[in-house]
């Protein structure tokens, strides 16, 4: 069987796919990796399909050793990826022999990580994906040492390459934001522009905002909003007034108003962006 | 009704009653969109969401401008039904605060037909409506930390089952064996939106 094994997870590594869409209505998260570019290109730098389960690795310290050959990449932040001690360097496919150990350094900038193996996680599947949900726990519980994690049979080429052009992720934010459905519960909307800093409460369920905080309008002071759909991006405003930009594990429902949606492209980047990290909003309707 | 924009690529439809959103959402679904990929009930709406750079939202909004919501299509809801031991925590203080005894408050969550109305909170909760009005009392004033899997409560308009434990307020009445949600599952949740549900009393 080809295989890997976790010899240590670091702070937090959780088997992620692109997630289960779809189960929205029956309370389920979509659930997948947060910087979706990232894991799709470690995917393709492998020789896998861009849906291929890979690891989510939080600020690095991973250490895998390989049960059977296998071709590995890492992408997301830049970060040393040492095999057998020696640095071979993030974004870029690494030969793995039978035995032989990958261990992840700190990034100096951003959170995740993401790890692809040649051949993908082949875990069991619960609702259609591989992805571990953090709100909901359902997927393949997080990793701790000694676990043998499966692999499938690799069948693509990995990517030839030179270099890639990787960037830090930025200490401010400029976010695009699409205004509603809520946004008629505020008194002094401007408020959304920011800044805001990112809280350390924040995890792959939201990220979590502090700032001046965002008041109701009279007529909506105390109102309660009947339950409603909750989009992947949509910024939540509990009655603290101080937003929460849903990630991918969010709640399917929630009695918040939501004032606004943070554009998709954007997204990524909440995925990195460490405690400290300024964000300002740009609004249009 | 109210159609309002959320994000790139979905939209809210508020609507001014729960069978109007049952309606719309029926009518949405029968039209089986391939690029429609949430269809989430609330309790006065539906969040419809496409995938990234679909059109298909403006053939959703033309969609529900013809179709005939006061007039749902009749359906066939799947009908479940749910023991329960009514031991729950909260059976005395619902009958106190209903000013009937504990075993009214039984007769009346088990005479009473329930439909799902949507789902939250945890894979597999359903909210049902149909609550009688003694049973309709508000949350705890401090939640539980761990309610245990299974339980029966109520809060709200709203009656329900915990899928798995969890911190929450509602009032508990009992509790049932059943098994409401399990990821493995091919059928991963017993309730689905618009479900029939009854509960009956067992010792």
């Amino acid at each position: 069987m080809r295989a890997v094994e976790i010899v240590s997870p670091g702070p937090s590594a959780l088997v992620q796919d692109l997630g289960r869409p779809g189960h929205g209505h029956l309370g389920v998260p979509p659930s997948g990796a947060l910087d979706v570019p990232a894991l799709k290109l470690a995917n393709r730098l492998v020789g896998n399909r861009e849906s291929a389960a890979g690891i989510e690795s939080l600020l690095g310290g991973l250490k895998v050793r390989a049960q059977s050959s296998c071709t590995v990449a890492v992408t997301g932040p830049l970060v040393q990826v040492m095999l057998d001690g020696r640095d071979v360097g993030s974004h870029a496919p690494v030969f793995l022999r039978q035995g032989q150990t990958l261990m992840l350094g700190t990034p100096t900038t951003g959170l995740r990580c993401y790890l692809a193996f040649s051949g993908g996680i082949d875990v069991d599947p619960e609702l259609g994906s591989r992805s571990r949900d953090v709100l909901s726990e359902i997927g393949p519980p997080p990793l701790c040492a000694g676990e043998i994690l499966p692999l499938g049979l690799s069948r693509g080429v990995p990517t030839g390459l030179d270099v890639l052009p990787t960037s830090p992720s930025p200490a401010e934010l400029e976010v695009p934001i699409l205004l509603g459905p809520r946004d008629d519960w505020f008194e002094n909307l401007g408020a959304l522009a920011g800044p805001w800093t990112v809280t350390a409460e924040s995890n792959r369920v939201g990220v979590r905002l502090a700032g001046t905080a965002l008041a109701r309008t009279a007529e909506f002071a105390g109102r309660e909003l009947p339950s409603e759909g909750l989009v992947t991006g949509a910024i939540q405003l509990p009655p603290s007034g101080l937003p929460v930009v849903f990630l991918a594990d969010h709640p399917t429902t929630g009695g918040y108003p939501v004032s606004a949606v943070v554009r998709r492209t954007s997204l990524p980047a909440f995925a990195q962006a460490r405690p400290g990290t300024i964000v300002r909003f740009h609004p249009s309707r | 009704m109210r159609w309002r924009r959320y994000g790139e690529d979905a939209a809210l439809l508020e609507c001014d009653s729960l069978e109007q959103m049952s309606a719309a959402r029926a009518a949405v679904a029968a039209a089986e969109l391939a690029d429609v990929v949430e269809l989430v009930p609330g309790a006065r709406s539906l969040l419809i969401e496409v995938r990234p750079g679909s059109t298909v939202l403006d053939q959703v909004r033309v969609l529900l401008k013809s179709a005939d919501l006061e007039h749902p299509p009749e359906g066939r809801p799947r009908e479940i039904v749910l023991d329960v031991h009514y031991d729950g925590e909260d059976l005395e203080l619902v009958a106190e605060t209903a000013g009937i005894s504990a075993d009214e408050v039984v007769k009346l969550h088990t005479g009473a037909r329930y439909t799902v109305a949507f789902t939250g909170f945890a894979p597999g909760f359903g909210y049902l409506t149909g609550l009688p009005e003694p049973l309709r009392q508000s949350r705890l004033d401090t939640p539980r930390t761990r309610v245990p899997s299974g339980s029966v409560g109520v809060a709200g308009e709203f009656t329900g089952v915990y899928p798995r434990s969890s911190p929450g307020g509602w009032r508990l009445l009992g509790h049932t064996d059943t098994v409401l949600f399990d990821a493995r599952d091919e059928r991963p949740s017993l309730l689905a939106p618009g479900d029939r549900v009854r509960f009956r009393a067992i010792r």
